[in-house]
């Protein structure tokens, strides 16, 4: 479904992403760790075209490289960045409508099933998304972006400073969206929330993947643990 | 005083929401897109020219909608041709591109119209009197333009509220990179609010060039204070540049029919009478007139609000 090849991405000078090689099968979720810093929200922002990068990245046999992000999303990846991007001064209700690409034209996901999936969204729909909790804007992201109706979404850092029942429920969100066929990036640090979902993981070093596998060969091999993800 | 406060509230509104129809369209553009366009009340005085050429052939009313939608293409076309090249080279390429524009369109209509202003004139149906208070009459126009800037004042706050095109504005104000990632064409939309705000400015052209003066200095008169009202209003908030364009029309409007000083309220008071006796300086100051004051004065509010509030009245981010 998504398939990275030598992948460079430079801010300036820095030389960030340093040929990066990836790909996702359709209905996966697959995980990226690695430590603060080593270029793995940038991978997320090269994929979207946010950031400009050389390489190749084909979904579903096309080339995207190059393309300007909104073109990527009507290929079918969605996006929810870290800082959730959540838009003040608008509602929970109209934020979720934005995530529609084409409002004549209805998707996989409705605004019922976000409601379903996240009964607080519904209670708070009319008040504006600056004013949520931080569980529950990363609740809206996600929903948002859903609701552009994609076959893969690109999360980074989902559970980043929220409570351990939370982190939970966004789990067990990427497990029903898998259900549904669509292919998950995970960009994560807790390797409990990793372990327990993904089919494959990534590791990124210094700009490179160093490490390729499932969540058993990560456990079979602690050095790589302890060389790329401890502290 | 009664007739003096109540012209003086009408002609500040009037002004005030001339300033508006300038004001709207660069704060947009400002937040959304990060220009600071110094070109702005340039497209302002294309909108006066073209409406006073158009109005020479087939008058004045086909020209209040022939000349907007002018400058809304040319603003749109210098959007896509120009600005959306140059913003690959940062900010710094983005200001001087419209410095240079805005030099280029003034030398344009000198080339074109000379240095001399042209006879732009009120149309005839509107030129009488719209009513008689105390000895002062209102003209016509000056109702005529306070309609035509509320109604658009009306329609750009429903766009923006209410329909999907102005949701989607409102979000690139903040997080343009995320509506591009929704799917949204972002850069089609900067070509539309670009167009659009040079439209609203072609739209104060039209009504304002006839009623003050139409000549090759008309954008700079009324660049500088446009700059002043978005930022005192608060980036990409309309309300907020509504609210700085009518504060800041009512200081200068009621500065300029106060014929008093300092040393007139000290005199009166009777309390500090070393003052009144004070050489120097401070004597020149002390008697200076509020009137002499009022071109000053937005600039001092807007010191106020950068050292007070740098977000503006209502803004949502740091100026």
């Amino acid at each position: 479904m998504l398939k990275i090849q030598n992948l460079h991405t430079f801010y300036g000078n820095s030389h960030i992403l340093q040929g990066v090689d990836l790909f996702i099968k359709k209905g996966e979720i697959v995980s990226l760790l690695g430590r603060n810093g080593v270029g793995r929200s940038t991978l997320c922002k090269s994929i979207m075209g946010l950031v400009r990068a050389t390489g190749s990245i084909y979904y579903n046999g096309t080339e995207i490289i190059g393309l300007p992000s909104h073109q990527i999303a009507h290929q079918g990846i969605g996006y929810v960045p870290e800082d959730r991007s959540i838009f003040p001064g608008l509602t929970v209700l109209q934020n979720l409508e934005l995530g529609m690409k084409n409002v004549k034209k209805t998707g996989r996901w409705g605004l019922d099933d976000m409601f379903r999936l996240f009964p607080q969204l519904e209670e708070r729909k009319n008040l504006q998304g600056e004013l949520l909790s931080g569980g529950e804007q990363q609740m809206l992201a996600m929903c948002r972006t859903l609701m552009g109706n994609p076959d893969l979404m690109m999360i980074d850092e989902p559970t980043e400073g929220l409570a351990p029942r939370l982190v939970q429920e966004i789990g067990d969100f990427l497990q029903e969206i898998a259900g549904h066929g669509i292919s998950t990036l995970l960009v994560e640090q807790k390797l409990s929330i990793t372990l327990n979902i993904s089919q494959r993981l990534y590791i990124m070093g210094h700009g490179k993947i160093v490490f390729e596998g499932t969540p058993q060969n990560l456990e079979d091999y602690p050095r790589i643990r302890q060389e790329w993800l401890e502290v | 005083m009664l007739e003096f406060v109540t012209f003086s509230l009408l002609n500040s509104l009037v002004y005030g929401m001339l300033l508006f129809l300038l004001s709207s369209g660069l704060t947009l553009i400002f937040s959304m897109m990060g220009v600071l366009n110094f070109a702005h009340a340039s497209f302002y005085m294309i909108g006066a020219y073209v409406a006073y050429q158009v109005s020479t052939w087939v008058g004045f009313w086909p020209a209040l909608l022939i000349a907007p939608g002018i400058v809304g293409i040319i603003g749109a076309l210098v959007e896509r041709y120009g600005l959306r090249k140059v913003h690959q080279y940062g900010q710094l390429a983005e200001l001087l591109f419209t410095f240079g524009l805005a030099f280029i369109i003034e030398e344009l209509v000198i080339m074109i119209w000379g240095r001399v202003g042209v006879d732009y004139k009120i149309p005839s149906s509107l030129e009488f009197t719209l009513f008689d208070l105390f000895d002062t009459s209102f003209p016509a126009y000056k109702a005529f333009m306070l309609v035509i800037s509320v109604s658009i004042f009306l329609v750009l706050y429903y766009v923006l509220v209410r329909t999907r095109v102005g949701l989607i504005i409102q979000a690139a104000l903040s997080h343009p990179e995320m509506v591009g990632a929704l799917g949204h064409d972002v850069p089609k939309m900067f070509m539309l609010v670009f167009g659009g705000g040079s439209a609203l400015a072609g739209v104060a052209g039209v009504i304002g060039g006839n009623a003050l003066i139409t000549e090759p200095a008309m954008a700079a008169q009324l660049g500088t204070i446009v700059f002043v009202v978005i930022v005192v209003g608060g980036m990409g908030s309309l309300t907020g540049a509504l609210v700085a364009s009518l504060l800041i029309s009512f200081l200068q409007t009621f500065a300029i029919g106060f014929d008093y000083s300092l040393y007139d309220l000290v005199n009166a008071m009777d309390t500090w009478p070393f003052l009144s006796e004070a050489a120097g300086p401070w004597n020149d100051l002390l008697h200076v007139k509020v009137a002499q004051t009022g071109p000053v004065l937005p600039y001092l509010l807007l010191v106020l609000v950068l050292v007070v509030r740098p977000k503006g009245l209502m803004g949502v981010r740091e100026t």
